[in-house]
């Protein structure tokens, strides 16, 4: 018993080839739309390379970059297949290559389900990046002397204003780090060694924020300095006061703007499979219509397609039986060299 | 004496009339864009209103727009026509159409030629407009708390952030503001009531600016209050030091990013122009050298085409010599009334 078997006539079959063939290009687009996802994605990762660490993984777009070129030359390949299936003497020469073709649909689809659901869970290796790379980054605010790190305040005081965001996990990360290099500090000054002398490893600790935590919707001008304390500043409670710095760290800033971009490509990945499950069941219908012509002299007589030829329990018992008889194959095989072998 | 005269064969009409409904379809699609960007200038304008007085400088985006639509209709029938030309019967039905459509496209064209000139022209009226905008919202940068102003911090604040500049001429104009409030000052303490008195107004003054005038780039955590003065932080020399905030003025910022934005504008319309005079004279020509077929039998006949039947000179005085005839007839009028008055007297 055949799956979801449907008559065609000569007009419905030319109708569906049409119809496949349409479906074809706009797959190529979406591949094309895939591929340019995972480029825009890669390019977003890298302007922000800086804030993670170096082992950060550029798999996912990579794979996206990919899946999108593949994607272009499948759909290609079948819009081809379409368009000959009109013409029976060029449909003849694709017959051989169309069960393979359809296989390495199924896999196909099977691999953009697995990166769509990559697109979903690449949230969690993220997090573990962002959170080593930005500590990294507080740490080297300071160092704008140093090659290779004198770009590291600029870069994290722009991103700071860009995502509105303050530190690490939150405003108090700047608070156990210093943050001001020792070439603006005054030794000889007394509250210079007293801070200095407050802690083991003689860092300049303050409860100061660099100026691009401020939040431009504050209604009085931004307090960076002392921000802990109350008394420091007129009309002032920390505790109640939320719109002086950003509150937000930057790790969760980056995570949700990250995730958000991941979630809709994840989306489109997998509204570009379904678009290629109705095109591989489209063209597995085309074929099965043209293979079993009543009458193959007469083009325009009735024929039946089908998706499988008989169910999914008997067509997955076939498969199962054909690798059983594969695996036994090999082994009479080698017992036939081993009876060989020890005859002689 | 005909101006720039041209012999046109069947042949010729016909190519004539096929490459001008292509190039008239194309010259549609720049008037599409002159629209869009028309659009596109004004949206940029409109976002940084409040910092700009007066909305003169709009006309620029209106011209475009007005001129992108009315190019739109001219090239429309342009190609009409031109379809029309191919066949000698259709074509002139199109005669009391034309007398009216030339008025208009070369008004219309003209007036794309001059929004170029304009964009140039009002760069003046744009930094008057921009500097009086931006001296009122650093003025009431502290009024957070007013309705109608309170956003006035928010919108200098991301705009200083966002153009990398700081001030209205430069940084020292924060020096001559007060742009602290009141609600934050504590007028018991010494050093505020020293301040307050030193000038005649009352106001709370120091060489101090807000947190938005800070340069990224600095090597240094921001110096923002005692700008001048060099004890007031370690190793610092107001002179010399360049990154610490931004030297730029947020006018001249601005008037270099419109300027740079109507400067492109103005090379692509001006593209454009050339391109709609082509499809105008292209037109004038194929007219003529219809005009030339009507009536006559054997329509594969050559023909001449022309851009005026007379010179320059003589066209332009047959329209201007009636409106000068009006302008006399009522100067003979109240001669004749005065002359008619001073006899009864």
């Amino acid at each position: 018993m055949a799956l979801m078997k449907v008559k065609f006539d000569l007009k419905k079959r030319v109708k569906l080839a049409q119809f496949v063939w349409l479906m074809y290009w706009f797959s190529v687009m979406a591949g094309v739309l895939v591929f340019s996802m995972g480029l825009f994605f890669k390019i977003e990762l890298r302007k922000r390379s800086e804030m993670m660490d170096n082992n950060e993984s550029h798999f996912v777009p990579n794979l996206l970059i990919g899946v999108g070129l593949l994607a272009c030359g499948i759909n290609a390949m079948g819009g081809k297949i379409c368009y000959d299936s009109l013409d029976p003497s060029k449909f003849s020469r694709w017959k051989p290559m169309l069960k393979p073709f359809l296989v390495s649909c199924v896999v196909f689809n099977c691999l953009l389900v697995l990166t769509a659901l990559l697109c979903f869970l690449m949230r969690i290796p993220l997090q573990f990046t962002l959170a080593e790379g930005l500590k990294n980054a507080l740490k080297f605010y300071k160092d704008t002397d140093t090659p290779g790190r004198c770009y590291m305040k600029r870069t994290l005081d722009q991103m700071q204003m860009e995502f509105r965001c303050c530190g690490n996990n939150n405003f108090r990360d700047w608070f156990e780090i210093q943050w001001v290099s020792n070439r603006y500090l005054d030794f000889s000054a007394k509250e210079v060694k007293d801070r200095i002398g407050s802690n083991v490893d003689g860092k300049y600790l303050m409860d100061a924020v660099p100026f691009s935590c401020c939040n431009p919707g504050s209604p009085r001008p931004c307090i960076q300095y002392q921000v802990t304390n109350n008394t420091a500043h007129y009309s002032y409670d920390h505790h109640t006061e939320d719109l002086n710095i950003w509150k937000r760290g930057c790790r969760d800033a980056l995570i949700s703007y990250y995730g958000g971009m991941m979630n809709s490509i994840g989306a489109l990945v997998l509204l570009v499979t379904i678009l290629e499950v109705i095109v591989m069941i489209g063209l597995q219908y085309v074929n099965t219509s043209l293979s079993n012509l009543a009458n193959p002299e007469d083009p325009e007589c009735e024929s039946e397609g089908w998706i499988l030829e008989k169910t999914v329990k008997e067509t997955f018992t076939d498969i199962m039986d054909k690798m059983k008889a594969m695996s036994k194959g090999n082994a009479v095989d080698e017992a036939g060299v081993d009876g060989v072998a020890t005859g002689s | 004496m005909v101006l720039m005269k041209m012999k046109f064969p069947f042949e010729k009409r016909m190519k004539l009339a096929q490459g001008l409904w292509l190039l008239s379809w194309m010259a549609t699609l720049a008037g599409a864009l002159t629209f869009t960007l028309g659009c596109f200038l004004k949206t940029e304008l409109r976002r940084r209103a409040e910092v700009m007085d007066n909305t003169e400088i709009h006309a620029v985006p209106n011209t475009l727009m007005i001129v992108g639509l009315a190019s739109l209709g001219i090239n429309y029938f342009a190609g009409r026509m031109c379809q029309d030309a191919l066949d000698a019967g259709r074509f002139p039905r199109w005669k009391t159409f034309l007398q009216p459509y030339w008025g208009v496209s070369l008004f219309f064209t003209l007036l794309m030629l001059s929004t170029v000139i304009m964009s140039y022209a009002m760069k003046g009226n744009l930094e008057w407009s921009l500097k009086i905008g931006l001296k009122n919202g650093i003025r009431f940068y502290k009024d957070t708390d007013t309705p109608g102003r309170c956003f006035q911090k928010q919108t200098i604040d991301r705009l200083q952030m966002e153009f990398q500049c700081c001030g209205n001429t430069d940084f020292k104009d924060w020096f001559e503001v007060q742009w602290i409030s009141n609600r934050y000052l504590d007028f018991s303490s010494k050093e505020v009531k020293d301040r307050v008195k030193s000038n005649v107004d009352g106001r709370y003054l120091f060489d101090g600016v807000p947190f938005s005038c800070c340069n990224p780039s600095s090597p240094r955590p921001c110096i923002q209050d005692r700008l001048t003065n060099n004890s007031a932080h370690y190793n610092y020399e107001h002179q010399t030091e360049e990154l610490n905030i931004y030297i730029r003025g947020c006018r001249e910022a601005l008037v270099n990013y419109y300027m740079g934005l109507m400067n492109t504008i103005g090379a692509a319309v001006l593209s454009i122009f050339l391109v709609q005079s082509s499809v105008l004279v292209s037109l004038r020509y194929l007219q003529t050298a219809m005009e030339a077929v009507a009536g006559q039998e054997n329509t594969e006949i050559e023909t001449e085409g022309y851009l005026l039947e007379k010179g320059v000179k003589e066209t332009i005085m047959e329209y201007v010599t009636p409106v000068l005839v009006f302008l006399q007839l009522n100067q003979v009028g109240s001669e004749d009334a005065e002359a008619g008055e001073t006899p009864a007297k």
